[in-house]
């Protein structure tokens, strides 16, 4: 058994998995439902990927719910990708000074 | 037109946060690599590599177990299969013209974040945006994960904690600005939170690790939205203009 063997088997699936459609749909996809779908695709898998996961990422369940309505808050007036980052830890982290 | 340069001062600017980001989570990558008998040299080129914090927890708990290669490979492809997605959805951001060096280097750069970050690009994405982010984030998460093996349990879970949101908060500020423009956007979001919480909850869908849920998701709640609100080319490109300005 060899870890470097299995660092590079999955390297090369994971490779493989995120350059082949990048590479082999070269041309505008013309149907008005699939170029609607990948469209959509961004919003809907980050939307996913967000919650509940930000409220599982805290020592405090709370504080990420908090973090989540902060950031969501500044970001829909404007705030930068900077600053709802920065803003979301500091939340957390001013938070969780009383929650834990 | 931006010149490559300043796609790529764009990119590294948008990378900083994904690294810092990045940075608390390798962290605690590393702690599991060397529990699972990793070098800090292997835990940091296996991140250089696979750069995907589920990945590289399916390669440790796989080392971990005494698994086969053949499961590895299997694994990885589980545990990646969402990237498939996120590189259809890139293919119609770059011009139909760029080379395909750059297609693929692109595409070897696919994470959650820098996805996000590079599908919010508006208009077309230059490939150069992309490598800037990779430049800052990527040796962030391997240094994360070298630093990790060496000093185990430095770092206390408060900051910990407190950083480790700092990438769903950059999510939060890829998928809002759209939201406020367009109702569709906003009912989508809505719909994707309360549809992945209850996936996360039901007895069923939990078992299913959470990349295929993320799978399974975003193809039910895009296809449909795609059926009910098909997008008109023009309305395409306003929604994503103002993203950054």
């Amino acid at each position: 058994m060899n870890i470097w063997l299995y660092i590079l088997i999955s390297a090369l699936v994971a490779f493989l998995i995120r350059a082949t459609p990048l590479v082999l749909i070269r041309r505008e996809i013309r149907s008005r439902t699939l170029r609607s779908f990948l469209y959509y695709v961004p919003y809907v898998t980050l939307a996913v990927m967000t919650f509940p996961a930000i409220v599982e990422a805290t020592e405090s369940p709370l504080a990420g719910l908090l973090a989540l309505v902060a950031g969501a808050a500044l970001a829909w007036f404007g705030g930068s990708l900077f600053q709802v980052a920065v803003a979301s830890c500091l939340v957390v982290f001013l938070a969780e000074l009383f929650l834990v | 037109m931006k010149s490559n340069r300043i796609w790529y001062q764009d990119g590294l600017r948008d990378g900083v946060p994904i690294a810092l980001g990045y940075f608390a989570v390798a962290f605690t990558l590393g702690i599991a690599a060397r529990n699972a008998g990793f070098s800090a040299v292997q835990a940091a080129v296996s991140s250089l590599l696979n750069h995907a914090s589920a990945g590289e927890y399916a390669v440790i708990s796989l080392v971990a177990a005494g698994a086969g290669y053949w499961e590895m490979a299997v694994m990885a492809l589980v545990s990646n299969a969402r990237y498939l997605l996120m590189s259809c959805s890139l293919s119609q951001k770059l011009a139909s013209d760029a080379p395909l060096v750059h297609r693929a280097l692109v595409g070897f750069g696919i994470t959650d974040e820098i996805f996000g970050v590079s599908a919010a690009v508006p208009g077309r994405l230059n490939p150069f945006y992309t490598y800037g982010a990779m430049s800052v984030s990527i040796p962030s998460w391997a240094l994360g994960t070298f630093l990790g093996v060496v000093l185990g349990n430095v770092l206390p879970p408060r900051l910990v904690s407190a950083l480790s949101v700092g990438l769903y908060g950059m999510f939060l500020a890829i998928i809002v600005p759209p939201a406020r423009r367009s109702r569709v956007v906003l009912a989508l979001v809505l719909l994707s939170f309360a549809a992945s919480y209850i996936a996360g909850a039901l007895p069923v869908l939990a078992a299913v690790s959470s990349g295929v849920r993320t799978i399974v998701l975003t193809v039910a709640i895009s296809l449909g939205a795609a059926l009910l609100f098909p997008v008109a080319e023009d309305q395409e490109r306003d929604t994503s203009e103002e993203v950054s300005p």
